[in-house]
């Protein structure tokens, strides 16, 4: 069983969701990261999703675009991100990290050669937002045959055979994009998630983490109270870019707040 | 080639290229988006609205002219200008507005955005929403809405609002992706235009196929005019679709050489350039597969082109799929160059070329003599330079 799926059973047993945080690595310098990493797994965190900075997110908003820029300027990299999960993996062998990103530094890279580096690396998932289940036949076969999992987005629109093609194609969890537009943008309607939360589950068997729109611990329990995971990125991004000039400050404050959620969802 | 030229494949593939990169909340818009383009693509009543409008409003057929003495003063080949710069508002970028717009007021949309780069697609976009009654948005580089502030301007009178792009290289690319950003979270009420042959399927089969209408006219008035087929196309290539507009009808004539034209800005081996197809790779950039301007860790490197329109690090993928079959050649012109053909058409033939469209003409200057009187060459002439003038007089060190 992959460190992604024995995650979210244990979790279940103990009638607990996912708290899963999102950082870009190298942001906003590459020796914040890794310490950065094993704060968040002390705060209570059960998956890391690490992004691979890119030069065009098309899909992300403002704040994890800038994350991407500032990394940029400390010349980070797919290659360089792996690094990193490789460092991570030397002292905590139990917390999956998914990496995610777009899909042209993978290409860049080869898709084999990134598979075989991500094996290396003891990566457990790759989520690579532009790459939908049509496009992504070569490069799922290669991350399968390596006992890594493909993560999929779902998104408000999403139809039921697309959720199925989804549910194919994946494994380890999806991830419910719960609001329409880009990252870090707008409100949750929590009505909306629940419905489309049943929708999902009459099509997958697969555990959903539900990201965009989470922004404390209140979003936090509530967003749990309806998937099996919590992801919460701009607004750690954001405590990054309030504290560019004392960065312990900045990681002290994504620590409060990470527990602060994880006090939230599991009370 | 013996089969007829058939592509993309269904889900927009040209061989390797091209396809749907999208991220999920995207792929439902394409989908309908799609579907509606498939259903009015043969729609006899779409057609003909099309047409009319195309005919009454943009002003087509866009003359062939044979510019005879610029060509018996390059000594070679006759060469003919497809007049593109003598559409509506300046441009071949109009044919492509002026569909999409349609298809947008057909499926219920009352929100237009578009991306630009110099402008050219912004003014056109702007001019049809203005004339249908619908919101419109364009996002431009900042650095764009700097060195294009006379399309600024003109996007403004015609009722647009101009949002200038701070992000990244401030430019085309970004242009595009705050365009897509602002589609994924207006998707129920608003259509993207995109402006070039790229963006996800099916935008680069159906800009395509809105632009081959130069094509079209120009095989036809060839014909009419010269009582045969040319020999060689010529044409810009950034996005590249005003090179597809005029090579597609042409495809399955094997005799006709097609010629794309990139910007090499200061020179290829300088790096400092916006030619993905002469020396690019292959990547996914924007939706869809191609050659793009990248560095070894796949990170989208900057461009640069005197020109705004042809600044931008991929092509279209129909471009990339021509070259790795060599059904066509793609070659590079310089900003130096550009200007030689920019002055050269000026003062030859009266006609004041875009920059973007100086590179066409500059190239021609160079294959024209290495052909034979007898032959023929079609340029798309794809825009007209009056946007350029502040440019070309900053550059010539005169204060307008």
């Amino acid at each position: 069983m992959s460190r992604l799926a024995a995650t979210f059973e244990a979790l279940s047993k103990s009638g607990r969701k996912a708290l899963v945080p999102f950082i870009t690595a190298g942001d906003p310098r590459p020796d914040f990261t890794l310490p950065m990493m094993h704060a968040m797994v002390e705060a209570g965190v059960d998956v890391i999703e690490l992004g691979i900075p890119f030069s065009d997110p098309m899909a992300d908003g403002p704040v994890i675009q800038r994350a991407s820029e500032r990394a940029l300027e400390h010349k980070m990299s797919l290659r360089r991100t792996l690094a990193i999960a490789t460092e991570f993996r030397k002292t905590n062998q139990h917390t999956p990290v998914v990496l995610m990103g777009y899909v042209n530094p993978i290409e860049a890279m080869g898709y084999e050669d990134f598979a075989n580096a991500a094996q290396r690396a003891d990566i457990d998932g790759v989520l690579t937002v532009d790459l939908p289940p049509e496009e992504a036949d070569e490069c799922v076969a290669l991350l399968k045959a390596r006992d890594i999992d493909p993560i999929f987005l779902l998104a408000p629109n999403s139809t039921d055979e697309r959720i199925k093609k989804m549910d194919a194609a994946g494994s380890g969890y999806l991830y419910y994009v719960s609001l329409k537009g880009v990252t870090g943008a707008g409100h949750l309607d929590v009505a909306d998630v629940e419905s489309k939360l049943n929708q999902i589950r009459a099509n997958t068997r697969l555990p959903v983490a539900i990201g965009f729109g989470v922004k404390d611990a209140q979003t936090a329990k509530t967003v749990a109270s309806l998937g099996d995971g919590v992801v919460i990125g701009s607004a750690l991004i954001s405590k990054i870019e309030a504290n560019l000039d004392d960065l312990e400050r900045a990681k002290k404050e994504i620590v409060e707040l990470l527990v602060a959620m994880r006090q939230a969802m599991d009370n | 080639m013996t089969e007829k030229y058939n592509m993309p494949d269904e889900r927009g593939h040209f061989g390797p290229y091209g396809g749907m990169f999208v991220a999920e909340t995207l792929m439902l818009p394409i989908q309908e988006l799609n579907a509606a383009y498939q259903q009015y693509l043969d729609d006899p009543d779409f057609i003909a609205e099309l047409d009319a409008d195309l005919k009454h409003y943009v002003g087509r057929p866009s003359p062939l002219y044979h510019a005879e003495r610029w060509s018996r003063t390059l000594g070679g080949a006759q060469i003919y200008l497809k007049r593109e710069d003598l559409n509506h508002t300046g441009a071949h970028k109009i044919n492509n507005t002026i569909g999409q717009a349609l298809l947008a007021k057909r499926m219920g949309k009352t929100r237009i955005i578009a991306e630009t780069g110099a402008g050219q697609h912004g003014v056109a976009t702007a001019t049809v929403a203005a004339r249908l009654g619908l919101e419109c948005v364009v996002y431009m580089g900042a650095v764009d809405v700097a060195r294009q502030s006379l399309n600024v301007y003109r996007m403004k009178l015609l009722g647009a609002k101009v949002v200038a792009v701070e992000s990244g290289s401030k430019t085309l690319k970004d242009a595009l992706n705050e365009a897509l950003r602002d589609w994924v979270t207006n998707v129920d009420n608003t259509f993207y235009i995109i402006g070039t042959v790229a963006g996800p399927h099916p935008y680069p089969a159906m800009v395509r196929d809105f632009q081959a209408i130069i094509g079209r006219e120009a095989r036809q008035q060839c014909l009419d005019q010269a009582g045969r087929l040319p020999d060689a196309l010529v044409a810009c290539v950034g996005g590249g679709s005003n090179a597809i507009g005029l090579f597609y009808p042409f495809i399955d004539d094997r005799s006709v050489r097609m010629i794309g034209v990139e910007a090499a800005g200061d020179g290829i081996e300088t790096g400092r350039h916006s030619a993905p197809l002469c020396a690019g790779r292959p990547g996914v950039l924007h939706g869809n597969r191609t050659y793009l301007m990248e560095d070894d860790d796949g990170e989208i490197i900057e461009t640069h082109s005197i020109s705004a329109g042809l600044d931008y690090p991929g092509v279209g993928p129909e471009h990339a799929w021509l070259k790795d079959t060599g059904r066509a050649q793609y070659v590079n012109i310089t900003d130096n160059e550009a200007l030689e053909g920019f002055h050269s058409l000026t003062r030859m033939e009266g006609i004041i070329p875009a920059l973007e469209s100086s590179h066409a003409m500059a190239y021609t200057m160079k294959l024209a003599p290495i052909m034979s009187k007898d032959e023929i060459i079609i340029v798309c002439l794809s825009g007209r330079g009056d946007k350029d003038m502040q440019t070309m007089a900053q550059r010539e060190g005169i204060e307008l």
